[in-house]
């Protein structure tokens, strides 16, 4: 972690009402690198995702304490715009999420959001954010038809082109080739791999291969706390605490 | 990189049987196939079956008979008067000069009144669904909605009131008028009456839109007003069409408020300003005293049936932009 940090975190907390579903948040996230998160399952890794684009505003009773910085700003100053702050930290959610609208409909919502209306323009960057979510070949006779009759891999895929169509400087993906192919899935990683000369890019799997094969930093959650952060190379194979080798070896619990 | 992951396969846990169901047998199954029982329950589905479908057919035959009734008590009135006659403007059968049954006037006063009404009341009351389902917090839609909903239920008598005590004095001075009876009450007075259908149907549909479109249009960047703008409502339009379609049906068929509050004239109107008389209105003041069996009392008759085919129409139209709108939806 040479570079000054693209997002950290100080003491963060997060509560669903009475309950505390994140304790003590501090990380730091460098930029043009990929972060993968691990843990068990409920352990609080898509509601710390959530917490770095807000989105966890729009769960009603929850509660965020402490503090989140993107480029040294806290993004939940009272005088910062959420609208700015999504539209910088793209997310592509772990269920897939098409709109009801057609394929071509999906991948310019964004683009068409930020007042985008030149028609060329607008089909030349769709065009590319689906080759790049590797779902062009199959979707590209058929972008006027609703994106709800896709099978599940094709909607996580186009999820992640709508993403990525509106280029965010930060990517927060949580678990993005759960439903894919392992061609389909290969493909993602490669183009996790291109997307970090841009982007800064967390990306959350249960796949601990995939964790060791497409980030460069894996932190390990467990319980609403990070137990163990540190370069991934490290992680899988000299981690310091015993319940991370546990882990990523399969001898949990 | 080294991995080493070992242990991922659940162990193959053997547990005393504790499920309610039988137990497996040697071939796997769990008991054996009972063909009566099998027999008895497709008969039992085909007779809930038969029922939604006799269901179905009651309304069905309900609205056959109306159709027709209106069509043979109509259809007499064409021994006496030309069909052309119809398509003139003014109705006025009681004329000492000449007895005219020109159906222009009427409906383009009904038309005027339901529209107009439409006009204001589906941007109002679907403002007020939006706020209830997507900025109200839920103390003030719990407080808020029942009330909306009483509000459907105020008899039409009433609302006539209303219009000729508080709307038309208003309008009288707003325009510099005698009185103020005129097609813009009535509007008014529709859009009133057609707002609780309106927002609250509208509301249901406005909530039920799945979180997760919206927080997919939030997190590319998108403020409040276009995710509700650009995802919710269209999401939601299905239901917001049907909603407007009811309080449509409400305002077209709706007869004592008008008759009240329109001023119940018959020449063709020329603007919203102008007293009308609708079509309901005239049916509700006419037929109480017209000889039955007459050529009047038939053309009665006619009016209703010409309504009836204006609302399926209005109905079979928004049927079709529906299905080719919700083509491309789902
Ligand atoms: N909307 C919510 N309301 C209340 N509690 C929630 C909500 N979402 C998550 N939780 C709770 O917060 C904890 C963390 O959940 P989270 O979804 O962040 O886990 P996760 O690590 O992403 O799990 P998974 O790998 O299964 O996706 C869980 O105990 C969960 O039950
Ligand atoms: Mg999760």
């Amino acid at each position: 972690m040479a570079e000054e940090a693209k997002i950290w975190t100080e003491g963060l907390n997060f509560f669903y009402g009475a309950s505390q579903a994140l304790h003590d948040i501090n990380i730091k996230i460098s930029p043009h690198n990929v972060t993968a998160f691990i843990g068990p399952s409920g352990c609080g890794k898509s509601t710390f995702l959530r917490c770095l684009n807000r989105m966890n505003e729009t769960i009603v009773g929850t509660r965020i304490e402490g503090k989140v910085f993107i480029d040294g700003h806290d993004i939940y100053d009272r005088s910062v715009d959420v609208v700015d702050i999504r539209r910088r930290v793209g997310m592509v959610f772990q269920k897939s999420n098409p709109f009801p609208k057609s394929i071509f409909d999906n991948v310019a919502y964004g683009l068409r959001i930020g007042g985008l209306k030149d028609k060329d323009k607008l089909a030349e960057i769709v065009e590319k954010a689906l080759i790049d979510a590797a779902i062009w070949d199959e979707v590209k006779d058929r972008l006027q038809e609703s994106a709800m009759g896709l099978s599940g891999g094709q909607q996580q895929r186009l999820c992640i082109a709508r993403a990525l169509a509106v280029e965010p400087e930060v990517l927060l993906m949580d678990e993005p080739a759960s439903a894919l192919d392992p061609i389909a899935t290969q493909r993602i990683e490669e183009l996790i791999h291109q997307l970090k000369e841009k982007y800064t890019i967390v990306i959350v799997t249960h796949n601990m291969q995939q964790a060791a094969r497409v980030s460069d930093i894996t932190a390990f959650f467990y319980l609403g706390r990070i137990i163990e952060v540190d370069d991934t190379e490290t992680i899988f194979t000299r981690p310091k605490l015993k319940q991370t080798e546990d882990y990523i070896t399969g001898r949990f619990g | 990189m080294l991995l080493n992951i070992k242990g991922i396969m659940p162990g193959m846990v053997s547990k005393a049987n504790k499920s309610p169901l039988p137990p497996f047998n040697k071939r796997g199954m769990r008991g054996d196939f009972k063909p009566g029982r099998f027999r008895w329950r497709k008969a039992k589905e085909r007779l809930i079956a038969s029922f939604f479908f006799f269901n179905g057919m009651v309304s069905i035959i309900i609205l056959a008979g109306i159709f027709s009734l209106l069509f043979s008590e109509g259809l007499p009135a064409f021994k006496e008067i030309h069909f052309s006659d119809f398509l003139q403007s003014t109705w006025n059968p009681t004329s000492y000069v000449k007895a005219t049954y020109g159906l222009g006037a009427i409906m383009v006063s009904t038309l005027m009144v339901t529209f107009g009404a439409l006009l204001i009341a589906v941007p109002v009351g679907l403002a007020c669904a939006a706020y209830l389902a997507e900025i109200a917090s839920p103390r003030v839609r719990e407080v808020l909605k029942p009330i909306i909903e009483i509000l459907a239920g105020i008899p039409s008598v009433v609302l006539g009131f209303l219009g000729i005590v508080v709307v038309n004095p208003l309008i009288a001075r707003a325009f510099g008028m005698p009185n103020g009876l005129n097609a813009l009450n009535g509007c008014i007075l529709l859009a009133i009456m057609s707002l609780p259908t309106i927002i609250s149907l509208s509301e249901d549909a406005i909530a039920a839109v799945p979180k997760t479109h919206k927080d997919a249009s939030l997190a590319l960047g998108a403020s409040r007003w276009q995710t509700l703008v650009r995802v919710t409502i269209p999401s939601a339009l299905s239901g917001i069409i049907a909603s407007i379609m009811l309080g449509m049906g409400r305002a077209i068929g709706e007869t004592m408020t008008v008759l009240m509050a329109t001023g119940n004239a018959q020449a063709m109107p020329h603007s919203f300003l102008d007293a009308v008389r609708t079509m309901t209105a005239t049916i509700a003041i006419e037929l109480g005293e017209v000889p039955f069996g007459s050529a009047h009392y038939h053309a009665l008759f006619v009016i209703g049936f010409v309504l009836f085919v204006m609302t399926f129409l209005v109905n079979l139209v928004s049927d079709i932009i529906l299905q080719k709108y919700q083509e491309v939806e789902q």
